[in-house]
């Protein structure tokens, strides 16, 4: 049965520099990178590769001692330069140089029928050493999922509405097929539904829209309809217990692709996007791509911040820094380490703001106007005080200002009940933008899900 | 200097708040987490609802002196330069003494606790001066701005925590320990002159009590042409400061909606639970008070301006949307029932704010837990 959602609540931040959908003609980055650090639940992560050694794509690089069947696997073939270690030897990053012609490693690969019969048992095991694991993320906590799971479904949401989102149905253009492949895969761990949610406001793309053994719904809305938390909340919310799996459209292509193929394609179409991008476009590499190729001589000013990731859940990258694991956009947006005589009174009109607070001139300028918007925080940090404005970005029966007191004060019993299952920082990070008091809403949240997870 | 380890380190949150009231800082946004932050601040939210005060500060002004000509027997212009500037020598020294006395606890606070002082302030030390008497001595501004703050909030853990609303309980101070200052004929300040033959300072709640108690059975009547429905909406009448005018008040409602920094639903629910609970007892008419037409409420007194500047206080209020409506709807029904059903009290505004704020965390308790139950009733099917 499939549903569909009208979303109301929520929050659309328009910025400027969105990414034509053109294809950069620019090299390949010279290295790339896999940090275990993309990887929210790893706890211990173990090399399996020195400085000095050569890998193909495909080639497990990394694993977690905690959940010793999952493989992380180079993106490229090469030669590993550099294993860079952070305090108490901690590791960073691990930095692979790209041969000129990328070498796969071979896995089996299978025909359609070969991949209808086979069973769950045999389709884990090959997804585990092939490298796709990690594309399962499981709900409630935001982590890699464990393999031994058999979540009540299976979630992917087609569409991204974060600002200065990739536009996935054209970064995954004419993959219909791997992305048949995945969910037939997918399909298998699950005694529940694969659900594929559609963005009603836009046209279905070719690539999701034809996938059979899902269950297909739509969603409307502003931001954060596109987030697969706020859907899997109307449609099959996580209750205590529960095991939900969400996987990302290019997650399911990837996971196709190593049954039809035989091989770990880690190679995507990243956007890169921003009001400072000289010229925004999509560029075609591989995950953990070094940022210097795209931005080199694509500035328009030297004053910036680079984001692996979108303006609201991204992490901040050097100049010199990767791409994240599950990141297809790279975000180049002003500094903002500017003070401002009276900026606390002045009228300002530019700078785009969920509230109509005295001089706040944004509502005026009408949803179609672009932002340039840069990483001053706008104030400073002070108590909770301004109330009901959260619920208002959050479509989700959930009082937000509640649950982040509850962990704040560490209270499991209320953490449970006020719905600590059912988001991971990406749900709430609107609250995070439009807070008055500028709390780290996203760090609460973590802090929470690391609470509930560990005691 | 005032960072760690200098001279004056123990200052550093002064001189902080001096440096971001000069220029917003140029902090950014942390390495994970939101890259951009909304443009809105707490000090632009807090001098928004200043800003909505200002249509009552100047009325109040203007009114001050309104009043004292009237009972002087002059005869002058309700928007002259008489009135403003008698007024503004009896109403600026009290806003003055608010703000400098609750400036002093807040920083006090803020070096002993370590904490950046916090712009709730802003709000408080113009509310205290609009809910007062023009007659007050300045002393006693002092000791309850003082009182509010300490006792109303920091007690609590500062702005943010506390339970009740700082300016409401800095009043009900004043209330209780200097009653002759803050009843009776206190509204219309002399200034030294003797008032004409026939003048009474009495409020409209004054002359309603006494129809009931004097077995009058016609408040309308008594409360004469100069209490008018008209009048008193528009608030050329004797009062605390700042709350005569109903229209004045409605014109910071209008500012306090307008930017969303004021609950709409806690202050039209203020207004209808008060219409409510007058109409009850236009039905019950068992005295004369009672039988005041239930419009009359909405003008007299204090509850324009309690509804719009005091209940709305976000942090003393409900703060779930459910929980605003029956919040506002309390207030409003509790304010006119003491007005009619307790003559101790003339008005009941301030008292039924102080209650309700106590009990709103109740409120929300309710329909948080609500909302925890449809949580768990979804886990069983």
């Amino acid at each position: 049965m499939s549903k569909i959602l009208k979303l109301k609540k929520g929050f659309d931040i328009n910025l400027a520099g969105k990414a034509e959908k053109t294809i950069a003609d620019s090299p390949l980055s010279e290295t790339f990178a896999l940090k275990p650090t993309d990887f929210i639940g790893m706890k211990r992560p173990k090399l399996l590769v020195a400085e000095g050694d050569n890998v193909k794509a495909g080639t497990p690089v990394l694993y977690d001692k905690m959940q010793e069947d999952v493989m992380y696997c180079s993106p490229v073939s090469g030669e590993i330069v550099e294993v860079k270690r952070g305090a108490k030897r901690k590791i960073l990053e691990i930095k692979i140089l790209a041969d000129k012609e990328i070498e796969y490693e071979t896995f089996e690969s299978f025909n359609v029928s070969d991949v209808n019969s086979m069973s769950r048992e045999d389709a884990q095991a090959h997804m585990l050493k092939g490298g796709v694991w990690p594309n399962i993320i499981q709900r409630p906590y935001g982590v890699v999922a464990n393999e031994n799971d058999s979540p009540k479904a299976i979630f992917i949401s087609t569409f991204d509405t974060h600002p200065l989102a990739a536009d996935l149905a054209f970064t995954l253009n004419g993959e219909a097929e791997a992305f048949q492949t995945g969910i037939s895969i997918l399909k298998k761990f699950t005694e529940g539904d694969v659900h594929v949610n559609h963005n009603s406001d836009a046209e279905v793309s070719a690539t999701f829209g034809g996938a059979d053994n899902a269950q297909h719904n739509k969603v409307s809305g502003p931001h954060p309809a596109g987030n697969v938390g706020v859907q899997i909340h109307h449609i099959d919310p996580v209750n205590k217990g529960d095991i939900v799996w969400t996987v990302s459209p290019y997650g399911v292509v990837q996971i196709g692709k190593l049954f039809n193929t035989g091989k770990y394609d880690a190679s995507k179409l990243v956007a890169v996007a921003g009001s400072e991008v000289s010229k925004p476009q999509y560029y075609k590499t591989f995950a953990g791509a070094a940022i210097n190729k795209f931005v080199a001589g694509n500035l328009k000013q030297d004053h910036v911040r680079f984001i692996s990731g979108n303006a609201l859940t991204g992490e901040k990258v050097e100049e010199d820094g990767y791409l994240g694991f599950y990141d297809n956009l790279l975000s180049v947006l002003p500094e903002g380490d500017h003070a401002d005589f009276l900026g606390w009174i002045m009228p300002k009109k530019n700078v785009l703001s969920f509230h109509r607070a005295w001089g706040l001139f944004s509502f005026l300028n009408g949803k179609n106007k672009e932002y340039v918007l840069d990483t001053n925080t706008n104030g400073e940090e002070r108590a909770f005080v301004q109330t009901g404005t959260f619920e208002q970005v959050v479509p989700m029966d959930i009082y937000p200002t509640y649950l982040l007191k509850a962990i704040m004060s560490e209270d499991f019993d209320n953490m449970e009940a006020l719905g600590i299952y059912e988001v991971i920082e990406e749900d709430l990070a609107l609250c995070e933008y439009i807070d008055v008091s500028k709390h780290d809403v996203q760090e609460i949240v973590r802090e929470g899900l690391d609470l509930m997870q560990n005691g | 200097m005032f960072e760690k380890g200098g001279k004056l380190e123990k200052f550093y949150y002064l001189w902080e708040a001096n440096e971001t009231f000069l220029f917003s800082p140029a902090s950014t946004a942390k390495k994970t987490g939101v890259q951009i932050r909304d443009a809105i601040d707490l000090k632009r939210m807090m001098m928004t609802v200043v800003i909505a005060m200002i249509p009552c500060l100047i009325w109040g002004i203007f009114n001050v002196g309104h009043q004292h000509h009237l009972a002087v027997g002059e005869t002058v212009a309700f928007f002259s330069v008489d009135n403003l500037l008698f007024g503004a020598r009896w109403v600026l020294p009290i806003v003055l003494v608010s703000y400098a006395s609750g400036g002093i606890v807040e920083a006090a606070f803020a070096v002993i606790r370590k904490h950046p002082i916090n712009e709730g302030f802003l709000v408080t030390g113009m509310l205290v001066p609009l809910i007062v008497p023009p007659t007050i001595p300045l002393w006693q501004v002092a000791l309850a701005t003082i009182f509010g703050v300490v006792v109303g909030k920091e007690i609590f853990g500062g702005t943010g925590m506390n339970v009740l609303n700082v300016a409401m309980t800095a009043r009900a101070f004043l209330y209780f320990a200097y009653p002759s200052q803050i009843s009776g004929e206190v509204w219309t300040q002399l200034a030294g002159e003797t008032a004409v033959d026939g003048y009474s300072g009495a409020t409209a709640l004054a002359i309603a009590q006494n129809t009931v108690t004097s077995g009058g059975n016609d408040v309308v009547a008594a409360l004469g042409e100069f209490f008018s429905l008209n009048n008193m909406f528009l608030g050329y009448i004797p009062g605390s400061i700042g709350e005569t005018s109903t229209l004045m008040a409605l014109i910071g409602a209008v500012i306090l909606i307008a930017t969303g920094v004021g609950s709409w639903k806690i202050i039209v629910s203020v207004f209808a639970g008060a219409f409510a609970m007058g109409t009850i007892f236009n039905l019950a008419d068992a005295n004369a008070f009672m039988a005041l037409p239930a419009e009359y409420h909405l003008v007299i007194g204090g509850l324009a301006f309690g509804a719009v500047f005091m209940a709305t206080d976000p942090v003393s209020a409900a703060q779930t949307e459910t929980g605003k409506w029956i919040y506002g709807i309390l207030i409003g029904m509790i304010t006119v029932l003491i007005r009619v059903v307790n003559p101790a009290y003339p008005e009941g505004i301030m008292l039924a704010v102080l209650f309700m704020n106590v009990f709103a965390p109740l409120i929300d308790y309710y329909v948080v837990e609500a909302n925890k139950k449809r949580r768990l009733s979804r886990a069983t099917v």
